[in-house]
């Protein structure tokens, strides 16, 4: 008998794992409307498979949980069964001897507390009280509910001007998403149950490419006129489909140009300039005024209130927020939102030679980064408070930044901003973390023992969020809470007759679809203040459903130029998909407008 | 075209195909049960599976369409285990009792498992146990349903209403009333087109029938029943009789050969209705020009339909103020029948047991209402059974329809024109009301066919008639979803129309919930064919030429709209209420 034995994988520990896989895969794709009772029960059902049995809350309990909320799903339950889940949950919780059990019983604890009333909707009503149907997971995915699995159909059948055609019924920025999405739809993508989620983006961005002009049809002029303040996205849908719809819309733009954050946050590499403009400029040509370098403030938006027959409010978040660090108003401290503007207004500054330091974790501090990379800096650092994992910022931003020689130094707190004798900075003073437990969500740091670290700096970019310019509102009436300015879901703005506002200015700083979405909604609602009730339709033919059945096939991924390259420029460094790549990567959507839910209910959304 | 090969068999379908009909297009019946054309083509249940050559996974025939080159194999050994197996799945939740089912012998569930061979179940069977209020005059088994999801569809495509959901999900998913509350108190209209509908015996209408057969056997009860124009296009099918033989007469004779003491015809106090809506239309059109603003009273709707009245209350409030007041023929007729009738015959009206035979299973509720007791203060229809239920009685009586001889209605309320037989078919009553009008207004016989233009199966009818000088416009739809339609489009003021029939089942009653079922036919049309044959052979087209019902007026009612009339033939649609109106 020998002594000990060489690991080695049995063919049912490879099953296993791969069954692993498959789960991790299937939880990935976030189930879109799952009743909370079903996926508590199947939950603690999965957590008690890893009970190892020894201990008692864990093994009876848990089991016990298992049949109490099968008696929930089976209309045999009453009020006391949820009290008894409740207790049960909490002394699995209490008293289990190791994470097995005690995370499972959490689990538990969290779903009965949290979902409390749908577990009573179940056991009073004998139904689920869950009312979201199961839509197509990525259109459900993407805030502005555009048709996905149609234009991808589109490009499968080489149709791209119809594609961009039925993106533009629901988002009038095709091209804008194609290249700067944050594609919330894919993280829905039933796909990624097979092997990985569509490249939706990519997709979008291929149609976009390959599409001829068209021009969209405008109802008939309503003699109604819509003043829109603010021509970033949530400004331009919103008058994009105000003016499909017959009205009359101006929009007034405090800058020289359109656009708002796209052309003043986001950097031409990643959205080249010339293309942000035709987008835009396609848009102002279905009959749409602009009045740029128009400043407005709570006055003149009342003039505009007098003057129009609704307003939409659209200002954004463009004003800077500041660290509250020592040494902060020296010379060489800036925002991102300052840099990005001059950059916006072709106005770019000099780094040649210098040291850039960047406080912040988010995609606006990867931008600055990168940017000042591109104006000549000899390094740039990128400090952060937490981990690189805990930073806000898209992988492929973290990871471009880094390509492109950008350090991160995360775990590094800023602690002040150290200044020359002729107010200048000369560095960065920041204290090393530790990182530590969660707190809401998201794990906390704490100074770390050993002592703070200067790091040299000319400049200081300061890309810690933005905040609104909404003070001159407030005092003209509108409502507003840390800044933001209060709606009510649909857009208009409590008490203030006509008024109606959107977008970042409302949400807060948050991405270009969840403005768009906002522009949208507005659009509509304001279309039915004026007192119509124009429809946004489905204009293109579908093509018929290929049934394929399963064929495995991986994602393909959009490249980017070479960094040692691409640094010296400010041309786009995405590659869009090759015509092989587009056509391969269409071909596995797998048509849940169609297969699944989707033929019965929610498959296509018409019109709006 | 497209080119492909089924079973071996080469077949060129149009594009678009669904294969289901490209395999019917060469002999080849794929089965199906969850499919509805049009109207459920969701490939749920997974009984059409076929295999298509390189593809491992199976498709769906209801729902996918044909390509080019494509080879489709119907009955592949991997077709066939799927196929029986989805039914052995169906099979575990579903409670087959046949031999209690009202659906046994009519069911597609039945059949298909019939088809497959299927004898024993690998499975044990799991049913649900839904509870259900029983005295609900619409009866829902969730053991019987196999989740087809039809009655969702039909109830929220044809009807608007979307009285049925899905409850529940995951494993549990099933059909139930939206939002978990009981069916008594949503807004169900009754219209029973989830019961035509149904594949199976999940859905079926309150059974009645012992209440009939308890009083044929009670010596102290005189029952009088009344049969609906639509009833003697349908009854037929359900007792496997022709058309042709499926007279009107020898109903008449299978009731008095269960021991009805009078059967008469409901097409009597349709002509009464026409009288008095008639009457009501042009009184209302008088006084158009003098109405106070913002009191509309044009359109005047149609109230015969049971299930419309209810959609009203229920859902459009706003329009209850502008139905007819009128009864529908079926309570006219209790209401005559145990007063008038009861006078002529000397007989104590509270011993009339009034059953009436309908397409309808609204009228279940109708006969219910607590108001309508005018004549002697009992209900003026004690019963009121489906066309389906006639059947079973005449099957439980062992009474073979077919060798039976025509028989005539009893008088004088079995007297009727051809007018009051058009009732059951949509556009009927408003063409059989303006046939009326129009010798009121002019004191001329009107040409035969001259309100012709609101016939046919079209769901939104209008015309404009032209009424001794008065253009009187009129709009005629059937099937609740069309209605809704209708009122949306008069509330934002794109229509406007004098005079609405609605009918609530598609095609009016000869389509109604009540009717005989056919899995996947729509009869409404064929059968309003009969009745409107039946008006075309009628010696009498028109209800002021009854003979009948100019002697009640004369010997009783006075003149339409007089106060006795009011009295007995009109009803108050705010005297009682549905569950859901309290909270609207």
């Amino acid at each position: 008998m020998a002594r000990m034995h060489v690991m080695e994988q049995s063919e049912s520990q490879a099953i296993m794992s791969s069954m692993h896989e498959m789960l991790g895969k299937r939880l990935s794709v976030s189930s879109l409307a799952p009743c909370p009772v079903e996926f508590t029960a199947s939950y603690v059902a999965m957590c008690a498979t890893q009970s190892c049995g020894k201990c008692t809350p864990c093994r009876n309990g848990l089991r016990m949980l298992r049949h109490l909320f099968n008696d929930v799903l089976n209309n045999r339950a009453t009020m006391e069964t949820l009290d008894l889940i409740e207790s049960t949950a909490r002394t699995v919780y209490l008293s289990s001897d190791c994470a097995i059990g005690y995370e499972a019983g959490e689990v538990a604890l969290m779903a009965i507390r949290g979902f409390r009333d749908d577990f009573e909707h179940h056991v009073t009503k004998h139904a689920c009280g869950f009312t979201q149907s199961q839509l197509v997971p990525c259109v459900s995915g993407c805030p502005a509910g555009v048709d996905i699995p149609g234009y991808i159909a589109l490009v499968e059948a080489g149709r791209y001007t119809e594609a961009v055609r039925l993106i533009r019924k629901d988002n009038p920025l095709p091209l804008v998403c194609g290249l700067v999405c944050e594609h919330p739809c894919e993280m829905h993508c039933r796909r990624g149950m097979v092997d990985d989620p569509m490249n939706i983006r990519g997709l979008k961005r291929y149609a976009v490419e390959h599409a001829g002009d068209y021009r969209p049809n405008i109802k008939p002029a309503t003699g109604k006129r819509v003043a829109v303040i603010g021509g970033g996205p949530a400004g331009l849908s919103c008058a994009y489909y105000l003016t499909l719809m017959g009205h009359k819309v101006t929009i007034f733009e405090q800058r020289a140009h359109l656009g708002g954050m796209l052309r003043y946050g986001i950097p031409n590499y990643r959205l080249p300039r010339e293309q942000l403009d035709s987008e835009i400029q396609w848009i102002l040509d279905c009959g749409i005024d602009v009045e740029k370098n128009h400043s407005v403030d709570g006055a003149e938006m009342e003039r505009l209130r007098a003057d129009y027959d609704a307003v939409y409010l659209a200002i954004g978040a463009h004003a800077d927020k500041k660290l509250g660090l020592p040494g902060e108003d020296a010379e060489g401290v800036i925002s991102a939102v300052e840099l990005l503007r001059d950059m916006g207004d072709d106005n770019p500054p000099n780094f040649s030679g210098l040291h850039v330091a960047v406080v912040g974790g988010g995609n606006v501090a990867m931008d600055v980064a990168r940017t000042s990379v591109r104006l000549g800096a000899e390094k740039v650092v990128i400090a952060y408070r937490r981990r690189v994992v805990d930073m806000t910022a898209q992988d492929e931003e973290i990871a471009g930044a880094q390509a492109e020689g950008c350090e991160v130094m995360d775990l590094h707190a800023p602690k002040e901003v150290v200044v020359g004798e002729d107010n200048h900075v000369v560095g960065l003073k920041v204290t090393p973390q530790i990182i530590g437990g969660l707190k809401r969500g998201r794990p906390a740091p704490r100074p770390a023992e050993g002592g703070d670290v200067v790091v040299k700096a000319d400049r200081v970019i300061v890309a810690i969020g933005q905040d609104i310019d909404s003070a001159t509102f407030e005092e003209q009436g509108v409502p507003c809470k840390w800044g933001r300015i209060v709606t009510d879901p649909d857009g208009a703005v409590p008490g203030q007759d006509g008024l109606f506002s959107g977008g970042d200015c409302q949400s807060g700083p948050a991405t270009v679809i969840r403005a768009i979405n906002a522009g949208k909604v507005a659009a509509g609602n304001i279309d039915n203040y004026l007192g119509f009730n124009h429809k946004i339709e489905l204009d293109v033919e579908l093509p018929p459903v290929q049934f394929k059945g399963k064929i495995s096939c991986a994602r393909c991924e959009m490249r980017e130029r070479e960094a040692s390259e691409r640094i010296y420029d400010f041309d786009i460094v995405e590659n869009g998909l090759t015509d092989e790549e587009a056509h391969q990567e269409a071909s596995r959507c797998l048509r849940c407008d169609h297969f699944g839910f989707g033929a019965f209910r929610g498959g296509r959304i018409e019109q709006w | 075209m497209v080119n492909l090969t089924i079973d071996g068999r080469a077949a060129s379908v149009a594009e678009g195909t669904s294969i289901l009909d490209a395999a019917a297009s060469v002999g080849i019946k794929i089965p199906t049960l969850c499919y509805l054309r049009e109207l459920n083509e969701i490939g749920a249940c997974r009984i059409c599976v076929v295999e298509i050559e390189g593809i491992d996974q199976l498709v769906a025939a209801c729902n996918n369409t044909v390509l080019e080159g494509m080879v489709v194999r119907t009955n592949s050994p991997k077709v066939r285990v799927a196929r029986r197996m989805n039914m052995e799945l169906l099979l575990a939740t579903h409670d087959s009792e046949c031999t209690s089912c009202v659906r046994s012998g009519n069911c597609t569930l039945q059949t298909l498992a019939n088809d497959l061979g299927i004898s024993d179940l690998p499975y044990e069977k799991r049913l649900m146990h839904d509870p259900w209020d029983m005295s609900f005059p619409l009866i829902r088994n969730n053991d019987k349903c196999v989740n087809c999801l039809r009655c969702v569809q039909v109830c929220e495509k044809v009807q608007g209403l979307g009285v049925w959901d899905l409850a529940n999900r995951a494993i549990h998913t099933s059909v139930n009333v939206r939002g978990g509350v009981p069916i008594t108190e949503s807004d169900c209209t009754l219209c029973g087109q989830c019961i035509t509908h149904c594949p199976t015996g999940a859905l079926r209408e309150r059974d009645d029938t012992a209440r009939v057969f308890d009083a044929l056997a009670d010596p102290e009860k005189v029952v009088v029943v009344q049969i609906a124009p639509a009833v003697r296009a349908a009854w037929g099918e359900q007792l496997g009789l022709p058309r042709e033989e499926a007279t009107v007469g020898r109903l008449v004779a299978a009731l008095r050969q269960m021991g009805v003491d009078y059967v008469f015809d409901t097409d009597f106090s349709a002509d009464l209705t026409i009288m008095e809506e008639g009457s009501e239309l042009l009184r209302k059109l008088g006084e158009k020009s003098s109405a106070p603003e913002g009191a509309p009273a044009l359109p005047m709707f149609t109230s015969c339909c049971p299930g419309w009245v209810r959609y009203a209350k229920a859902v459009r409030p706003e329009f209850v103020d502008q139905l007819s007041t009128s009864k529908s023929p079926g309570q006219m007729f209790g209401a005559i029948a145990k007063s008038y009738y009861a006078e002529l015959m000397g007989i104590d009206p509270h011993r009339i047991f009034c059953v009436e035979v309908m397409p309808c299973t609204a009228k279940k509720a109708e006969v219910a209402i607590p108001t309508m007791n005018d004549a002697c203060g009992d209900p003026d229809v004690d019963v009121s059974i489906t066309t389906r239920e006639v059947c079973r009685m005449i099957r439980a009586e062992h009474i073979d329809a077919k060798t039976l001889p025509e028989e005539d209605f009893d008088q004088p309320l079995g007297t009727a024109t051809g007018a009051g037989v058009i009732f059951g078919a949509t556009g009927g009553v408003m063409e059989a009301a303006l046939r009326t009008a129009y010798h009121i207004v002019t004191g001329k016989t009107p040409e035969p066919d001259a309100f012709s233009d609101v016939r046919g199966l079209d769901g939104w009818k209008e015309a404009t008639f032209d009424l001794a000088g008065t253009p009187v416009r009129v709009a005629v739809v059937s099937g609740l979803a069309n209605a809704g339609k209708l009122l949306d489009a008069l509330a934002a003021g794109e229509v406007s129309y004098d005079f609405v029939e609605v009918m609530a089942c598609p095609g009016g009653c000869a389509g109604g919930g009540g009717q005989p079922i056919h899995d996947g036919q729509e009869l409404a049309g064929v059968r309003g064919d009969v009745l409107w044959g039946l008006d075309r052979k009628a010696e009498l087209r028109n209800s002021y030429e009854n003979p009948a019902i100019q002697a009640v007026y004369r010997d009783y009612l006075g003149e339409p709209l007089s106060e006795r009339a009011e009295e007995l033939l009109h009803t108050d649609h705010h005297s009682w209420h549905l569950p859901v109106e309290a909270h609207v």
